[in-house]
């Protein structure tokens, strides 16, 4: 909503030094977010002049013609001025900027040479000065102009003014006019407020001056009408309206509609005018029929839905109501005899059919968030004046009103409930002298009857009257009083795993990024994943920002992986990165969900029937890396990333979890996006948590990543709450440390190798660690050697090397009688 | 003086003499002060300290001497060979001395030589920041609650007071799916209301995590985002523990000086609501308010909904943009450093924002 100061002061006594700060806080502070507040007097530096033109010499041989003109702006020597514009003549008033000055915008003004004359300063349009969008000429004044040449030219055009633009919020449809913030403004400063539509206006009278007939009373509430014949068509809407109507943004087209915008800014109510004689028949104000069709005044051939109201002719729909008038009835220029209509509409119905014709409109805009149904006559009774006044014409005395207006209810506010709920001790007397300053109706001491205003649809339960209490009586009021600290139970074991398991990766190297969700159709072929991959079933967005990223993840490496080339396209070789997020994944058989109300709270039975339908949405955990894990550096060599560093992510993840490493297993598997020969399944207590290694050739070569490139991916919500750990007893005795080097199939995983060395070796094994494999064709064919290092110690003796012997070769047995594994060397 | 039966022979205990032990030890000290090095101090021990050295010779003589004398002649010859084990020892305390000295010198490295063999990753700083702001609810005896980022209609807006007829509820601000019912959360109070549907008041919990609205990506916007939200219920809550608790909440982010100030404005699940500014003192451009979240008093719909018995309880909500905090706390200037995921942006913040 955009206004001006000057306007404002009409209806509320303003302090007469106000600064646009202390208006900005006032407008703030009532809850109206302040666009803009600028005074027009600081738009333009310097000396703005009212200036006659005394002498045009037309120069020619330009590409345009051009004027060099002598203006008195009121110095002893006239000034040469160069002018491109042609709507003016000798003796005319025109407004000059001297040079140095500065028009809007930073345009600064200086003497100069210009088409091959010297020009000092420059005479403005309308627009260069910010008063409209006229660049078709410069202005003229009106011969009648009393400022004499050199006078401030300002005040002549009207730039002393100040601008105020607000955004009003949806609850407060009263805010979107004049009379509404005017009515704000004097309860915020105490001053007196006369309210604009507090005109005496005549009632409906017996016969109508136009056939209506509404047909739908809930749609349409109210439609009141008047007539004015034999305007003149020519008549020009004043300057002092046409100013007001730039100033708020909206384009002066005619005096009738002129007129219709205004008071749409002034009252807040929006009104139609129709040309009489275009109109065929008696009016009917009902609901469209499904595919009816209109031709707005935009142009656009609508097709109609069967919620929208119109008002129709014998011909059919002639007007889409409350959002916009039809091509075929609507003034035209010729215009002579005009139907005036102010109606009430629906506010749900507008706000559909501006949503569903995507026409928002400024009258849509304030049919939607509540207009006063109390105006229409009193609005009627002005634009009739205003007409008259301008263009004449004769008044059809006779008014149409059909009304079926439901007034306001009264509401019951317990006197203590403002305080109770804001925490200042308002007491009843004053809550209900606040009420009274908004409009309403108070009576009653300890438990008020509250009736609101006509103009305040938004007020219908008591904490809409609390609300108001609370604002009028100044939010920065409240005291700022800490309540009484919960019982909280602290992180939950999913949100302590996903913090340990990002530091952990973090401080081992990786770096965290937030990918979006968001994924195109051909990221499954492009990892490979088989037909009945259950990641192949994605949730689809219907209005995706991209369309070709309309799918959400089932797997957190596409993103990522999009986000390793974005770095790596950046010029960084080597990059390791994690991400921990959602993943979203349908359950296959989907129904729509039940509906649930909102006056009570579902039942447990329909809560569990409505979450049946969302998908399953766990946190998995994914790491990316290419390049060098371990740079080069004056050291020596880098280390490239392989299958084993992605590997040992996962259980670097895992361990964070805080799953110890005997429930966690590595197993060889062929899954997609991996390299099947270089893909690990990670395990927790048996059941597989996620998988790591290499990724699949084709999928690099596909995603054009670099070559052997790793990732792992873990379901983080797969994996167990860390437990309460126990402690170790710590033996004391000295440890026995024994090597054995086994001689195996080279296809026999080492990890089962370890698992059965340990279970062969017993309760006196403290750890084992492979420190060395060793291939070699004396070895034979197809085999390899794996060396251990065994730590042996009892908790309450030392070891005799009897006993570790013992123990050795019992677990050199497990391995041999399993895999076949003999001693290298034996 | 007669000499008779004393067998002394002055020839052969010349070597006892004082004046030749204290030659003896002159010289030693002498040869053991000009020994470059520990190996050249070694060399010289035998001649100076050995059997065939001067005071192991003189020891030899004692025997040849008249009882009367041997006792002098003994102290004397201790004396001297302990003057020499003396200078042998000083100089070889000192010799040593000189090596560890030098050994330390010729070990010396330089110690700014970088060492970045295994370079730490960091995490980003959206997610230290939630955690941080979860961390000071948690300490006001919050619990932090998650929730589906695809949501019930019912959960996102519904239940919020948000009508079927709200425009937030339109394809050009929510991201639909191809599965009826259900939304991209618009914000984390779905999390809040799954929580009211959960337990009976007191309620204390926020709600941090991503959020997603239909906004192209730009300097400014994202079309996901994320957000903390908090929700407070119970039996007498105010709009002055509200502000009590946004006041602590900012002097805990930005310190002492923090204050809130509040402007009235409208949200369907809130009555009365408010957008509030932070007083933020550290700002890069000099101490300001800033605009940082809305917050208000539960809507009694809201908590009809949620089975929350409006005439008994009361509450209080707030939330906050994790990003917008992000950019105006730490001066991120563009909205796309912190969903692009280049290393460069998230690797400056380490493991703490």
């Amino acid at each position: 909503m955009k206004t001006s100061l000057s306007w404002l002061r009409e209806y509320v006594e303003l302090p007469a030094g106000i600064t646009a700060s202390e208006l900005d806080t006032a407008l703030t502070n009532l809850g109206m977010e302040v666009e803009g507040i600028v005074d027009q007097a600081g738009t333009i530096l310097g000396d703005l002049v009212v200036g006659r033109v005394l002498t045009i010499e037309e120069l020619t041989g330009f590409k345009k013609p051009i004027r060099f003109c002598t203006v008195d702006v009121g110095n002893s020597q006239p000034q040469e001025i160069v002018c491109g514009a042609r709507n003016f003549a000798e003796g005319d008033l025109v407004v000059v900027i001297l040079p140095g000055g500065e028009l809007p915008g930073g345009f600064k003004i200086g003497a100069r040479k210009t088409y091959g004359r010297n020009s000092h300063g420059m005479i403005c349009s309308g627009a260069e000065l910010g008063l409209s969008g006229d660049h078709s000429g410069i202005v003229v004044l009106p011969a009648d102009t009393a400022a004499a040449p050199g006078a401030d030219a300002r005040p002549v055009v009207g730039l002393d003014d100040v601008l105020v633009e607000v955004e009003v919020t949806p609850d407060r449809g009263y805010e979107m006019s004049v009379r509404g913030i005017a009515r704000e403004l004097a309860t915020y400063f105490g001053v007196p407020f006369t309210d604009p539509a507090a005109i005496a206006v005549e009632k409906a009278t017996a016969e109508a001056p136009y056939a209506v007939s509404v047909e739908d009373t809930a749609g349409c509430d109210r439609f009141a009408a008047r007539v004015v014949r034999g305007i003149d068509p020519n008549a020009q809407s004043p300057d002092w309206m046409q100013r007001r109507l730039i100033q708020a943004g909206i384009r002066a087209i005619s005096l009738p509609v002129d007129i219709t915008n205004y008071l749409m800014l002034e009252f807040g109510q929006p009104m139609h005018v129709f040309d009489l004689d275009r109109l065929n028949g008696g009016l009917v104000v009902r609901r469209a029929r499904a595919g009816e069709k209109l031709t707005t005044l935009d142009g656009v051939a609508r097709s109609l839905d069967a919620e929208d109201m119109v008002i129709c002719d014998e011909t059919g729909p002639i007007s889409l109501a409350a959002v916009m008038g039809g091509e075929t009835s609507e003034w035209q220029e010729g215009t002579v005899n005009v139907l005036l209509e102010a109606a009430h509409w629906d506010p749900i119905m507008v706000g559909r059919t501006a949503r569903r014709h995507r026409l928002f409109s400024e009258a849509a805009k304030r049919w939607e968030r509540g207009v006063d149904p109390a105006l229409p006559l009193a609005a009627l009774r002005k634009a009739v004046d205003i007409l008259v006044e301008h263009a004449g014409g004769d008044v059809d005395e006779r008014i149409l009103d059909i009304d079926h207006v439901a007034g306001p209810v009264a509401l019951t506010l317990p006197g203590d409930a403002p305080a109770k709920l804001i925490g200042l001790p308002y007491t009843a007397a004053q809550t209900a002298d606040l009420l009274r300053k908004i409009g309403c109706e108070v009576t009653g001491e300890d438990v008020l009857s509250v009736l609101p205003p006509t103009w305040r649809p938004d007020l219908v339960a008591p904490i809409d009257l609390i609300e108001e209490v609370a604002r009028l009586g100044g939010y920065n009021e409240i005291p700022s009083v800490l309540p009484p600290a919960g019982a909280s139970r602290g992180l939950t074991p999913a949100q302590k795993r996903r913090r340990s398991v990002g530091r952990a990766l973090a401080e081992n190297g990786y770096v965290e990024v937030l990918s979006y969700p968001f994924v195109s159709p051909g990221t499954a072929d492009a990892l490979g994943l088989p037909p009945a991959d259950p990641r192949r079933s994605a949730v689809r967005l219907t209005n995706p920002l991209s369309e070709e990223e309309p799918l959400l993840r089932t797997t957190l490496l596409g993103p990522l992986l999009g986000t390793l080339k974005r770095n790596i396209g950046r010029g960084r070789r080597d990059v390791a990165l994690f991400e921990a997020g959602t993943v979203f994944l349908p359950h296959l058989t989907s129904t729509a969900p039940p509906s649930l109300v909102v006056d009570r709270r579902p039942t447990n039975a329909e809560w569990a029937a409505a979450n049946a339908i969302v998908p399953e949405q766990p946190w998995h955990l994914a790491v990316v890396l290419a390049g060098d894990i371990e740079p080069a550096g004056w050291w020596g060599q880098g280390r490239a990333a392989t299958w084993a560093d992605a590997i040992e992510a996962a259980r670097v993840a895992v361990s964070a979890a805080g799953v110890s490493e005997d429930r966690v297993t590595v197993r060889a598997t062929e899954h997609a996006p991996w390299h099947p020969g270089r893909c690990a399944a990670i395990l927790v207590d048996g059941e597989v948590v996620g998988h790591a290694g290499e990724l699949h050739p084709a999928v690099l070569a596909a995603l054009e990543l670099p070559k052997r490139t790793a990732a792992a991916e873990i379901d983080l919500d797969a994996l167990p709450d860390a437990p309460v750990v126990d402690a170790p007893k710590i033996s004391t005795f000295p440890p026995a440390l024994l090597d054995v080097a086994l001689v195996l199939d080279g296809t026999v995983p080492a990890a089962e190798v370890q698992a059965a060395l340990a279970e062969g070796a017993g309760d006196l094994l403290e750890s084992v660690a492979l420190f060395d494999v060793y291939e070699s064709s004396q070895l034979g064919e197809g085999k390899r050697s794996l060396a251990y290092k065994l730590t042996f110690r009892a908790p309450d003796r030392t070891l005799t090397s009897e006993e570790t012997l013992a123990a050795r070769d019992a677990a050199v047995a497990v391995t041999a009688s399993r895999f076949g594994a003999t001693l290298r060397g034996a | 003086m007669s000499y008779r039966n004393d067998p002394y022979d002055p020839k052969q205990a010349a070597l006892l003499a004082p004046e030749a032990l204290e030659a003896a030890v002159a010289e030693a000290e002498k040869a053991f002060a000009q020994a470059a090095d520990l190996d050249a101090l070694a060399t010289l021990k035998s001649a100076h300290l050995g059997d065939r050295s001067p005071v192991s010779l003189a020891r030899r003589e004692i025997g040849s001497l008249p009882p009367a004398a041997k006792s002098d002649a003994g102290k004397r010859v201790n004396v001297a060979r302990q003057a020499v084990q003396a200078a042998y020892d000083a100089r070889q305390a000192e010799l040593e001395a000189d090596r560890a000295a030098r050994v330390l010198v010729e070990e010396r490295v330089d110690v700014t030589l970088p060492w970045s063999r295994r370079p730490r990753g960091a995490r980003h700083p959206l997610t230290t920041l939630m955690e941080h702001m979860g961390d000071v609810f948690l300490g006001m005896g919050y619990d932090i609650v998650d929730g589906p980022q695809l949501e019930l209609e019912w959960a996102n807006f519904d239940a919020l007071n948000i009508g079927p007829d709200n425009p937030v509820r339109g394809s050009s601000d929510t991201f639909f799916v191809d599965l009826p019912g259900l939304v991209m959360r618009t914000h984390t109070s779905p999390g809040q209301v799954r929580t009211m549907l959960d337990r009976q008041p007191p309620i204390r919990i926020v709600s941090p995590g991503r959020a997603y609205r239909t906004d192209e990506l730009d300097a400014t916007h994202s079309p996901v985002f994320h957000q903390i939200e908090g929700l407070v219920i119970d039996e007498g809550i105010t709009m002055a523990h509200l502000r009590g608790t946004l006041d602590h909440f900012a002097k805990a982010m930005f310190g002492p000086d923090a204050k809130t100030r509040w402007r009235p404005h409208y949200f369907p699940f809130t009555e009365p609501s408010a957008e509030f500014d932070v007083w933020f003192a550290q700002h890069r451009d000099g101490p300001r308010w800033v605009e940082w979240g809305g917050c208000g008093m539960v809507n009694p719909r809201v908590l009809t909904a949620c089975g929350i018995d409006p005439g008994v309880y009361s509450g209080f909500a707030f939330g906050m943009g994790v990003e917008r905090t992000l950019m105006f706390r730490n001066g991120v200037s563009d909205m796309r450093d912190m969903v692009e995921g280049d290393v460069r942006f998230t690797t400056n913040f380490g493991m703490e924002s």
